[in-house]
């Protein structure tokens, strides 16, 4: 599999399929090869049109109405939903600050900690395809509700994280029913699995041209400058990948918020990330058009989240080719 | 190995290359640390499933007093109605479902995208990519609405038949990609001996893809195990519970009886995945690198 760097450099709505023209085509052959395409595409436009497009819409058409999954009935009541939301809600704005704190501490630390774990790794020698191979080993496993009940006894009162600063002589607290330090442990299970970002860090760092290192060593460059000018620059593209992959990602966090929280964003709403509440209001109380435009804002914060990620790309990515898109 | 690629060149001279053996040390001793910090708490869960109730809660220990496997049997065995074999039974038959689903579909259709040419290509391409980035958590909703009318609710169907029609815009992307990697001469060589589109597909196509159907295989089954937000939002009664739903009831599990079990069942639940981790382990850390797939 060589699409590595197609990947990695241009994220896939870039992407537009490619297929030389062919040299000749009767009408007859062209009309099969149409007949062939749309009847492969089959699938794929049913489940288009019925799985995603018309749920689509009709999830908009939701957002309008004071709709009630129970008693299934519910009425047109214009942008009630969003103002409630903005100016009467004051779950929404909790919700909002959680997972914004969650997300502007996971992510950076994450990718920290893949891209520090990264370089030490790949200068490393012997063992090294094992550890990276461990290290990644999280990110297959952290996601489950397995891990997240593991955390929740971890950092418990009673728990081995507060044994363990008992030997220090620190008293540790019942960190995952403290509403002012739960979250920190949900955060802690996200960074955890920095695997798969570490193991893409690798895979950069070993794109980078040796001979820039030896330039930058007979010009007398230390290791920092030589960090700082040639590695963080030559991996901007990849760093760019993580960094979008991984910001949407952790906004969408539910299960070990779900778990750790209790199922209902315990301790006082401390752990209520912002899919919790949709599915709170949507599910728990049945208020499915509520929960509509909720989905509504998350789309579009998601959208601008990544249209301003891009935007920002301009300014520091570079690629490897010359052409800094 | 993944060695040395862009290291120094090597140094000749004596303190400088014990400089350099202090700096591969002290760089080796760190991984370990990190490693077996990182390692920890799976390690601890493994000890903790064998620990009897008296040890488990507070206890850093990795090697377990008195070994036991009572926990195994207690949580296997200690919801009232319905044993944990049941949720492990109904995870997999989704799980396969999936998979199955998953390469049949989205073979398909990247098929289509990645070969064919026929009217409105781009934009169902780019339809397909704008669905890649979009959340679940957004349809949700309506989703839910549709198989309710359907009477699919608390059945594996809202889980399975949408994979057969292609919505995991991901593996087709993957798959797309994957495919355009295969030389166009292959179909032109098929296309003159006679083969339709549909001939070409069979013939060419399907066998050469079967590294993509592999890793969409591989990455199916452990995304669905795993996937706990749209089973608990589909899955409603403990018949048809599968795994993350049968463990969420242990949330909240204060008395230390309910501990030991708990974890004996949490150890369990990664059984499959990390199999796929042990058999497949180069295959996976190579597959996120070409594609980019998070774990």
């Amino acid at each position: 599999m060589a699409t590595t760097q197609a990947t990695a450099r241009r994220l896939p709505d870039r992407d537009q399929p490619r297929i030389p023209p062919r040299r000749t085509g009767s009408g007859a052959v062209r009309r099969r090869e149409t007949a062939a395409g749309y009847i492969f595409l089959t699938p794929w436009l049913i489940g288009f049109a019925a799985i995603t497009a018309v749920p689509m819409l009709y999830s908009l058409y939701l957002s309008f109405t004071n709709w009630d999954l129970i008693s299934n009935a519910g009425q047109y009541v214009g942008f009630r939903n969003y103002v409630r939301m903005f100016t009467i809600d004051p779950t929404f704005w909790h919700s909002v600050r959680v997972t914004v704190t969650y997300a502007v501490v996971a992510t950076p630390l994450k990718l920290a900690l893949a891209l520090g774990v990264a370089l030490l790794l790949v200068r490393a020698r012997r063992g090294a395809s094992t550890a990276r191979a461990l290290f990644y080993l999280p990110s297959l496993l952290g996601s489950s509700v397995a891990l997240a009940l593991v955390w929740q006894s971890l950092f418990s009162r009673s728990g081995v994280v507060n044994e363990f600063l008992d030997w220090f002589g620190i008293h540790g607290k019942a960190w995952v029913n403290d509403p002012s330090y739960v979250l920190w442990t949900v955060v802690l299970l996200g960074a955890w699995q920095f695997g798969a970002p570490m193991v893409i860090f690798i895979a950069g760092l070993k794109q980078i041209p040796a001979e820039l290192y030896e330039a930058a060593s007979v010009d007398g460059a230390g290791a920092w400058r030589k960090f700082v000018s040639i590695t963080l620059p030559g991996l901007s593209p990849v760093i760019f990948f993580n960094l979008v992959l991984e910001t949407i990602h952790s906004f969408q966090i539910f299960t070990s918020a779900y778990i750790i929280g209790g199922g209902q964003g315990g301790p006082v709403d401390a752990t209520l990330v912002y899919t919790l509440n949709l599915y709170l209001q949507g599910f728990g109380q049945s208020h499915i058009g509520y929960a509509s435009a909720l989905a509504w804002v998350f789309l579009f914060v998601i959208g601008a989240l990544t249209v301003l990620i891009f935007s920002t790309g301009r300014f520091w990515v570079h690629y490897g080719d010359g052409s800094d898109r | 190995m993944a060695t040395l690629t862009h290291g120094r060149p090597r140094p000749t001279t004596g303190p400088v290359r014990r400089h350099n053996r202090t700096a591969t040390v002290l760089r080796a001793t760190l991984i370990v640390v990190l490693l077996a910090i990182v390692l920890y708490p799976l390690l601890w869960l493994a000890a903790s499933a064998l620990k009897p109730d008296t040890e488990v809660a507070s206890n850093l220990s990795l090697v377990p007093h008195n070994p036991t496997l009572h926990n195994f049997v207690a949580g296997w065995t200690g919801m009232k109605t319905v044993s944990f074999g049941r949720f492990f039974l109904n995870s997999a038959v989704i799980a396969l479902g999936v998979v199955i689903a998953n390469c049949a579909s989205c073979l398909v259709t990247a098929y289509a995208f990645a070969r064919l040419r026929f009217p409105l290509r781009g934009l169902w391409f780019a339809a397909m990519i704008g669905t890649l980035l979009l959340p679940s958590h957004v349809l949700i909703v309506p989703q839910f609405v549709l198989f309710k009318f359907l009477g699919w609710i608390d059945t594996p169907l809202p889980l399975i038949v949408p994979k057969l029609l292609a919505t995991d815009a991901f593996f087709v992307f993957l798959m797309v990609q994957f495919i355009r990697g295969i030389p166009r001469e292959m179909d032109e060589a098929a296309n003159v001996d006679g083969c339709s589109p549909f001939g070409i597909f069979r013939h060419v196509i399907v066998p050469l893809a079967r590294p993509a159907l592999v890793t969409t295989a591989i990455f199916s089954f452990i995304w669905t195990w795993n996937d706990f937000f749209s089973q608990l939002i589909y899955l409603n009664s403990p018949d048809h519970y599968t795994v993350p739903i049968g463990l969420r009831l242990f949330i909240n599990a204060e008395g230390l009886s309910s501990l030991g079990p708990m974890f004996a069942m949490s150890l369990l639940s990664l059984g499959p995945v990390f199999l796929f981790f042990i058999a497949f382990q180069r295959l996976l850390v190579e597959g996120i690198n070409t594609t980019g797939i998070k774990g």
